[in-house]
Formats: structure tokens, C-alpha cells, sequence
């Protein structure tokens, strides 16, 4: 078995990531919960992971392939998931989509999410440092 | 990393709920002031909210973070309150005070929503909070 940090975490790297990124998009929804015409927006998780898993978020960012071009957002290897409006309940009269209540619930449900990531990560990193030191 | 982007989403919400209350304060405080004439009137101030585009916040192109801003504070456009009390000192000829638009009412709801949407802002900063301490303390 050759132990490389990259298998070593699995899935959990990225889904930590997107977790994060989701977790930008949730805070933004609260933020604005009073912002006449904001609409409310999600990740689709699922597919997200999915494509980060395979590779194709990268795709998505530009290339700059020449000096004059402006420089681009993201590094190599960083990708970002699409977002997608939420299908309004109970819109305002003002236009805004934002349900408070379901935006705090999504955003305590994804940040357990992300701790359990976490947690797995931390036993992970457990494993190896006692992998290494052999005692 | 989008967990400290949360930060500045949350703090600009937290301001602009501040800008909301102070609104709200200065509303109440105002709701008796007397006037001479309609045009000298204090009238109700309201904040407008308006979201900003992540560029102008974080310079990045990251579509996640959105924060909130007031735009500008309007007054209201309702009638100020015309009241007849000749003896009063800042009387017109006619023997009326003005009052402002004040509703109280309306103001009370203002703050209490206010104060809700500031609460679960702080709420979302303390997450991230706890969320970036935990990786800070990972593998140990």
C-alpha cells in the first residue's frame, strides 16, 4: 500500500470544500434576507461532489492564455460548484425568495455535514501519525 | 477560503441591520417632534438594502459570497400629521403644529425584524467560527 495524502482523505477533501462553498452561498441567503428583488440560491451537493469527483469542475474556470488577458479567479485545482435559484415557497411582495427558517436549518444541517468531514479527516490524519511512529 | 468569506458576508448584514436599527431609534425618538410648517417636518427614514456583487467585496470571482448594503435612506412620502393647537408656540397663522409620519406601530415591527435578522447573522458568524477552529485543530 503506498500511502499518499491524496487517498489517504478520500472524498473528504473535496467535499470539505464544497461544504465551505456552500456554506458562503447559505450566508449570503441570510444576509440578504430583508433585500428587496434578491433571489434565493443552493448548490446541487450531489452533483457538484459529483463533478469535482471526475474532474470536470475545472473546465469551467478560463484559461488566460495570453500576457494582456486578465487574470482569472481560482487556481489550478480549485473548481467551483454552479448555483442554483431555490424554487420559492412563499415569495414576498418585495421579491425576495429568502425563507429564513429554511436557509438557518440548511446551513446547520451543512455545517455538521462539514464537521463529520472533518471528523473523518482528523482520524484519518490519527491513523497515519500512527502509522508512522510505529509504537 | 469561502468559510472566512462568511465573515464579511455576515459583518456587512450586521451593519446594515445597524443602519435599519439606528433608523428605527431615530424614528421613535422623532415621533413628537412639532414643526411649524409641513416642509420642516421630520419624516420617517427607512433604509433601502440592496445586495452586493462579490467583485466589489472580496476582488475575486467567486459567484458564492453575496453581502448586503443600504443603498440610500429614504423618507417617507406620507402626509405629516396636521394637529390644531393655536396656543402652542410654533403655531402657523392658522393655529396648526405639524407631527411627523411616525407610525410607532410599524417602527416596533421594523426593529423587532431587525433584531431577528441580526441575531441569526451573528449566529451564522459564530458557525464558521467554530467550523475554522476545528480545522485549525485537526490531527492533534
Amino acid at each position: 500500500m503506498i500511502l499518499s495524502f491524496d487517498n489517504a482523505f478520500g472524498v473528504h477533501t473535496r467535499a470539505l470544500s464544497l461544504y465551505a462553498q456552500r456554506s458562503s452561498v447559505l450566508a449570503s441567503n441570510l444576509a440578504n434576507a430583508d433585500t428587496p428583488d434578491y433571489k434565493a440560491r443552493d448548490i446541487d451537493f450531489r452533483s457538484a461532489l459529483g463533478q469535482a469527483e471526475a474532474g470536470l469542475g475545472k473546465a469551467r474556470h478560463l484559461q488566460a492564455t495570453h500576457e494582456k488577458h486578465f487574470g482569472v479567479s481560482g487556481n489550478e485545482g480549485d473548481w467551483s460548484a454552479e448555483t442554483l435559484y431555490r424554487t420559492p415557497l412563499q415569495p414576498s411582495l418585495d421579491g425576495n425568495t429568502v425563507d429564513v427558517q429554511v436557509e438557518q436549518a440548511a446551513f446547520t444541517d451543512n455545517a455538521m455535514r462539514y464537521m463529520a468531514s472533518l471528523r473523518f479527516v482528523t482520524g484519518r490524519v490519527q491513523g497515519l501519525m500512527t502509522a508512522l511512529r510505529g509504537e | 477560503m469561502s468559510l472566512l468569506g462568511n465573515f464579511d458576508i455576515a459583518g456587512s448584514a450586521l451593519s446594515a441591520q445597524t443602519v435599519r436599527l439606528n433608523t428605527v431609534a431615530s424614528n421613535l425618538a422623532n415621533a413628537e417632534t412639532v414643526s411649524g410648517s409641513a416642509e420642516d417636518t421630520y419624516r420617517a427614514r427607512m433604509p433601502q438594502f440592496e445586495t452586493i456583487f462579490n467583485d466589489a467585496m472580496t476582488g475575486s470571482g467567486d459567484s458564492a459570497s453575496m453581502g448586503v448594503q443600504v443603498r440610500q435612506v429614504l423618507e417617507s412620502e406620507a402626509a405629516p400629521r396636521q394637529q390644531y393647537q393655536p396656543e402652542h408656540p410654533m403655531a402657523d397663522e392658522q393655529g396648526y403644529i405639524w407631527l411627523p409620519n411616525v407610525n410607532a406601530v410599524e417602527e416596533m415591527a421594523n426593529m423587532i425584524s431587525a433584531s431577528r435578522s441580526y441575531q441569526s447573522n451573528v449566529e451564522v458568524m459564530n458557525t464558521s467560527k467554530q467550523l475554522l477552529m476545528r480545522v485549525l485543530s485537526l490531527g492533534q
